[in-house]
């Protein structure tokens, strides 16, 4: 059971758009849920829609979180706080770079790592530089 | 304990009042945003307390700390920036602080603003002086506390919190933003009063025109 991937962002577009990036190098070996914008469709976070992205999922393999700005932050941790203990313990909230991160997370996650294993491989997407 | 100052009709009038309050703001509120932030606090508080009195204050028979936990559900899900989470944790808190109270004296108000304030510090990670919602809040409860203690009734001390909540929210003007949007702007987010500081106070100024 592969670790799950659930990437939050304010706009839509931005989530379904890394959600393609990430799954063109997963290649369907890892489940990956966007969810972007506010209630009414404006850009936002809602975490409710958080909470059903993850409870989506089958969390048994784990499921990482990645967070494009502020409020991301304080709606998934809002989520977080929603869900059965058994089920928060087995995800983590990523302070990682979001496109970033959310590729080097779905490469590690395809490759069957643990979700500790993912979760520090997108956190090390931060110090990888862009320009060699 | 004192005598009762709130219970459901007032804690629904309160809310009505926050929300037509909110939406007369929206624009000012909005205008601070745009100087420091992503200039859509006003709308979002007004689009949240909408959802609110749609989903909040329609029901029928339920005790304050029903209403408050869901108005703190309808944040959540509706108001889209940080205001979501943090007003949504602090309605949610306040609920949870007298559960199942139908008549609120000032002491139990006092109990679920400390509540509800000590939900947006954790939710937040702020401290006071960072130019937050935390810079009218804090001085709000504080104010409250002093005024209980030195006898004060329910409605004077809730004045006097609102008049510490809009001082607060005054006193962020110098302060530099370290939480936020705001905080990418480093020192030139000083010289601007903070937005949800702001609506902070009118939450407060709003509870103290609601009791009674």
């Amino acid at each position: 059971m592969s670790v799950a991937l659930v990437l939050v962002s304010h706009s839509a577009r931005l989530a379904e758009g890394t959600r393609d990036l990430a799954e063109q190098v997963a290649q369907g070996a890892v489940p990956i849920r966007a969810v972007g914008g506010a209630e009414d469709g404006s850009l936002g976070t809602n975490a409710f829609a958080i909470l059903e992205a993850i409870e989506s999922l089958d969390t048994a393999g784990g499921v990482l979180l990645l967070v494009d700005l502020g409020s991301a932050v304080l709606s998934a941790e809002t989520a977080l706080e929603q869900l059965a203990p058994e089920k928060r313990e087995r995800v983590r909230l990523a302070d990682a770079p979001f496109v970033e991160g959310a590729v080097a997370a779905a490469v590690e996650a395809s490759v069957g790592s643990e979700l500790e294993a993912v979760l520090a491989t997108a956190e090390a997407a931060r110090g990888q530089g862009k320009l060699g | 304990m004192g005598d009762v100052i709130l219970d459901a009709r007032g804690a629904r009038a309160w809310l009505e009042l926050l929300a037509g309050t909110l939406s007369e703001h929206a624009g000012e509120l909005t205008a601070l945003d745009a100087a420091i932030g992503d200039a859509d606090h006003g709308s979002n508080m007004d689009r949240g307390f909408k959802a609110v009195r749609q989903k909040a204050l329609n029901q029928d028979g339920a005790d304050p700390a029903a209403i408050f936990k869901q108005t703190g559900m309808a944040l959540i899900s509706t108001v889209g920036g940080a205001g979501g989470p943090l007003y949504g944790t602090f309605f949610l808190r306040m609920a949870q602080a007298a559960p199942g109270k139908e008549q609120l004296t000032v002491e139990d108000l006092r109990d679920m603003l400390k509540a509800g304030l000590e939900g947006v510090v954790q939710r937040g990670k702020a401290s006071p002086g960072e130019k937050t919602m935390v810079d009218a809040l804090g001085p709000a409860v504080e104010a409250l506390d002093a005024a209980i203690a030195a006898g004060k009734g329910g409605e004077e001390a809730l004045q006097e919190a609102a008049d510490a909540a809009e001082r607060g929210a005054r006193a962020t003007i110098p302060m530099v933003a370290r939480k936020g949007r705001a905080s990418y702007l480093g020192e030139r987010s000083a010289g601007h009063q903070d937005p949800g500081a702001t609506s902070s106070a009118l939450l407060v100024r709003t509870l103290a025109q609601s009791v009674g």
